[in-house]
């Protein structure tokens, strides 16, 4: 198993909050990647939120002191990914779009190359159908802020290896993750109970029950969580919680994850979370 | 005492840092923050909550966290948030009378 981080190469596909969140653990790792999205406007602001989260995780002390920054490259182009040891997907959360880019790189790279997704929801087998060789797909949760959380969650989907399973628990503990392997479900473990819990939380400021701040107060003051379910909302993105709900609803038919009007009319008025600036709360100007 | 004020800037004796700091606080955590307590430890300030605040005394203060100086310790209590930005500015010549 190669835990050596010099040994690494990544390369990651989408520029948003979590392909940010990735890239900044890696770099900071001492793992080189190549940052890939689909115009140079967005990837200008990725290197700028880099550099940002980057800042972040050395306040916390999140890094290690014993090797130097991965270099970070920005590219427009799929082709520059096709030289990694591992490609992350990590665009957004359209079951239609992750198969897409997937195919796309899976035709580009070597049989020997690990292909991860980065999906909240979609399970790992599905996707699987899109790739040539399905036996490299892995499915490996990363929780925001990627460089602060050590624990990830990793979905064996029912054609990943044990070879590639072992890949990618190399990669990990090169990054200083911590990883808990869970076998494949819409939503797998923890979003099948985080999101019905968000967007039941929604429903609740909804319906006048109780204020954003009381819910979260409750949740975390009697429960212990460390962040309430809203704060947490604003965190992952509303826009992203949507299309997340909306996956685990057309694969369960769980009405609880039917995601509410509150947390549709959000994302109407353009009000997703921390990024934006806005979301249940308000965050002043738009946060790293 | 001279209290520079130069446009835009706040003012930058202690006292008014850690006045400004407090306020801030009040505004934003909707409590009031003593000077020496750890803002950490009372659960008052997350981990994104930090970042906010080294972005916050960087615009307000004109100095830059870098280096050694961006470190938790140094934003752990409103006085050494307070000491942090005389440093800083001590550093680059901006000291309160100059």
């Amino acid at each position: 198993m190669v835990t050596d981080y010099t040994e690494h190469r990544l390369a990651i596909v989408g520029a948003g909050v979590m392909g940010t969140n990735i890239t900044t653990l890696a770099v900071g790792y001492g793992v080189p990647v190549v940052l890939v999205d689909l115009n140079d406007d967005v990837l200008s602001l990725a290197r700028t939120t880099v550099a940002q989260k980057l800042r972040h995780a050395q306040l916390m002390g999140a890094l290690p002191h014993d090797r130097p920054q991965g270099e970070l490259v920005t590219s427009v182009s799929l082709g520059d990914a096709a030289d990694a040891t591992t490609v992350i997907e990590a665009v957004v959360e359209v079951p239609e779009t992750k198969a897409k880019v997937l195919a796309e790189i899976s035709a580009l790279v070597g049989p020997g190359t690990t292909l991860i997704s980065n999906t909240s929801c979609v399970p790992i087998d599905e996707l699987a159908d899109s790739v040539t060789h399905a036996d490299k797909l892995v499915g490996v949760h990363f929780m925001n802020p990627s460089y602060l959380i050590k624990m990830v969650e990793v979905i064996q989907g029912g054609r990943t290896s044990d070879v590639t399973l072992e890949s990618v628990n190399s990669l990990l503990a090169a990054l200083g993750r911590d990883a808990l392997v869970v076998r494949d479900s819409a939503g797998f473990v923890i979003n099948r109970l985080l999101h019905p819990l968000i967007n039941s939380a929604a429903t609740l400021v909804q319906e006048g029950v109780a204020s954003v701040e009381v819910i979260d107060g409750l949740l975390e003051g009697c429960l212990g969580h460390s962040t309430g379910p809203l704060r947490t909302a604003d965190l992952i993105g509303l826009d992203n919680l949507v299309d997340s709900l909306n996956v685990l609803y057309e694969r369960r038919e769980d009405e609880s994850c039917r995601p509410c009007e509150l947390l549709l009319s959000k994302v109407r008025e353009g009000d997703l979370g921390r990024k934006s600036g806005r979301g249940f709360y308000g965050y002043g100007k738009v946060a790293s | 005492m001279t209290i520079e004020q130069t446009s835009g800037l706040a003012p930058v004796t202690a006292e008014a840092i850690a006045g400004s700091l407090e306020s801030f606080f009040t505004e934003r955590l909707k409590t009031e923050v003593a000077l020496d307590q750890d803002l950490f430890k009372s659960g008052l300030v997350s981990s994104m909550f930090a970042m906010e605040l080294v972005v916050h005394l960087e615009a307000s203060y004109d100095i830059a966290i870098i280096g050694p100086e961006l470190k938790l310790d140094n934003f752990r209590t409103v006085q050494a948030m307070t000491a942090l930005v005389l440093r800083l500015r001590d550093a680059e010549g901006m000291g309160e009378d100059g």
